[in-house]
């Protein structure tokens, strides 16, 4: 028993050897930083007194946060799911297709974020291909990138950029469930839809944790796209709350940065323990 | 069933053509004479009226946009150093740091370790601008902001490199590492002699997406550097002047060929290692 607990004591001193460079940078470079931050988020930016939860109500009460907080919400809740149904069923077409097709839909990861910014501008600027292409078509040109379109346009690129990263992780988990099973539930009599529901998307569960995790990673990154194209100020519908804060911190506003900072670091941290407990659910059952 | 695969591969084609287009745009953009160019697409860089065109083959192809940019802009070159300078160490540390700690993860039991990579997964998650204050206030404190250590101090310790590698390392076969302690081995050497040799698609992988993501940013140079000296390649393009229209197109394509032969060297890598992080837990 003794020696077990010996045992027991070393690995976990290897394991902590093992992470002590990662995790003392975090510690040093994020951990305490961010501590610094929620300090700060408590007190008045010149002469240091302590206000309590008054930058917390000031964030909350501006305007532009909420509407950036609407808009980083929408976006997400539409291109996530949008994103793993779609590359879900692409990955479904091409699952026993030659490689050609996955290495294409990689290609645009590859794409500097700048050129993919100029070829935006190319495609949906007012005077861009798209409304060329209308008006020779006799309708009405569109200024997409100065109305709601905007949104629309974003989102479009959000699947664009990243459906073939998902599809791969997808191919990865259709190729993991045994051919086995299929051939059983074959003999059994069921159709090429039972299969589907009853084999294919059980055996995928554990892969969409993943996806999501990924997909949710790869939607903050879009900003950079936006802002490129249409700068610190674009069109109401993208203004993102990367926008807002880039903007704040432009104009040094350190109070209501780490406010907004340690509200959405909590949201984030909550979601994941989410994520992870809805995960650790259905792979159990 | 015949016309359900046939419309299968009309879709499939259809997404080909998406994907390949904006890149083949690029590369013959690139042949074209500042002229085509501002002919082209001046229109939606607010030069003149009328609308953009594009021409599936450059009318008048001529390799003198690609001799001006090798011969008369030093600021791409220098933009082009700051990145190869911002994103080489900082790549390659955050690997050298992120390699033990994923072994760590995979490898070993301690207690807190759930939460503990929970938020390693959290910390990833979280977009630049949500760290972005913290960072700012630890590389105000150490004198750093506006150096190039400003982008390269932060990259050391991203967790997104753990977390691809956790999960190729898992799935080493644990038989191998029990073999190998019964010859002796410690654990250095497993994981110097068998788990990175056998990780090396994860290590690939989180390598050749930590380069993409990076040599793309542009959030952090922006807010950390005020030096346009500093700038890397990635700002080249946001920042360069309408009259260098002409090389505009070449820089796009050699920014891209980075990317691009990392990709092609590591595309199987890749897609092991992201394979490897959709295995279950």
């Amino acid at each position: 028993m003794k020696q077990k607990s010996k045992r027991v004591r070393r690995e976990i001193r290897t394991a902590w050897v093992f992470l002590l460079p990662s995790f003392t940078g975090i510690f040093v470079f994020v951990l305490l930083p961010f501590l610094d931050a929620v300090r700060r988020s408590f007190f008045e930016a010149m002469g240091g007194r302590f206000v309590g939860f008054q930058n917390y109500r000031t964030v909350l009460e501006n305007d532009a946060f909420l509407l950036a907080v609407r808009n980083t919400g929408r976006f997400i809740l539409v291109c996530i799911p949008l994103l793993l149904l779609l590359s879900l069923l692409f990955s479904l077409m091409m699952q026993h297709k030659g490689d050609f097709f996955k290495v294409s839909f990689l290609i645009p990861m590859a794409i500097p974020v700048a050129s993919v910014a100029l070829l935006w501008k190319i495609f949906f600027h007012n005077q861009g291909i798209l409304n060329h292409l209308l008006i020779k078509l006799g309708r009405q040109p569109t200024d997409w990138m100065n109305t709601d379109y905007a949104f629309l346009v974003l989102v479009l690129s959000y699947l664009w950029k990243n459906i073939g990263y998902d599809c791969v992780l997808w191919l990865s988990g259709l190729s993991s469930i045994p051919g086995s099973i299929y051939e059983a539930a074959a003999i059994d009599g069921a159709g090429e839809f039972k299969k589907f529901i009853y084999i294919t998307l059980p055996g995928l569960l554990p892969t969409l944790f993943v996806a999501a995790v990924m997909s949710l990673v790869n939607s903050f990154k879009v900003f950079r796209e936006a802002y490129l194209v249409a700068g610190a100020y674009p069109q109401n519908s993208i203004y993102m709350l990367q926008h807002l804060l880039n903007n704040w911190f432009i104009s040094l506003d350190i109070q209501k940065m780490c406010a907004a900072a340690v509200m959405l670091a909590a949201v984030f941290v909550l979601f994941i323990l989410l994520l992870h407990g809805l995960n650790r659910n259905e792979v159990e059952e | 069933m015949k016309r359900l695969r046939c419309l299968t591969f009309l879709i499939l084609s259809l997404m080909l053509l998406l994907m390949w287009l904006p890149l083949w745009m690029l590369v013959t953009g690139s042949f074209m004479g500042a002229g085509e160019v501002s002919d082209s697409i001046g229109a939606v860089l607010g030069q003149r009226e009328g609308y953009a065109v594009w021409h599936l083959l450059p009318q008048y192809p001529t390799l003198k946009p690609y001799v001006e940019l090798l011969l008369d802009t030093p600021r791409f070159f220098l933009m082009f150093w700051n990145s190869c300078i911002q994103v080489i160490p900082g790549v390659a540390g955050q690997l050298i740091i992120a390699m033990p700690a994923a072994w760590s993860f995979a490898r070993f039991e301690f207690p807190g370790k759930k939460a503990l990579f929970l938020f390693y997964i959290a910390l990833m998650i979280m977009p630049f601008q949500v760290t972005m204050v913290s960072s700012y206030l630890i590389l105000n404190r150490l004198r750093l902001m506006n150096t190039h250590l400003a982008l390269i101090v932060p990259m050391l310790f991203s967790t997104f490199p753990v977390f691809i590698m956790e999960k190729s390392f898992k799935t080493i076969p644990l038989s191998l590492i029990e073999a190998a302690k019964i010859d002796g081995a410690g654990e250095m050497r497993i994981f110097l002699h068998i788990g990175m040799p056998l990780g090396a698609s994860g290590i690939i992988s989180a390598g050749v997406l930590g380069f993409l993501e990076n040599w793309n940013a542009i959030e952090q140079p922006i807010t950390f550097l005020k030096d346009k000296a500093l700038w890397p390649l990635s700002l080249y393009l946001p920042d360069i002047a309408m009259d260098q229209l002409g090389v505009a197109m070449v820089a796009c394509v050699i920014a891209m060929v980075p990317g691009l032969l990392f990709f092609l060297f590591g595309q199987k890598y890749i897609e092991e290692g992201i394979v490897a992080s959709g295995i279950k837990e």
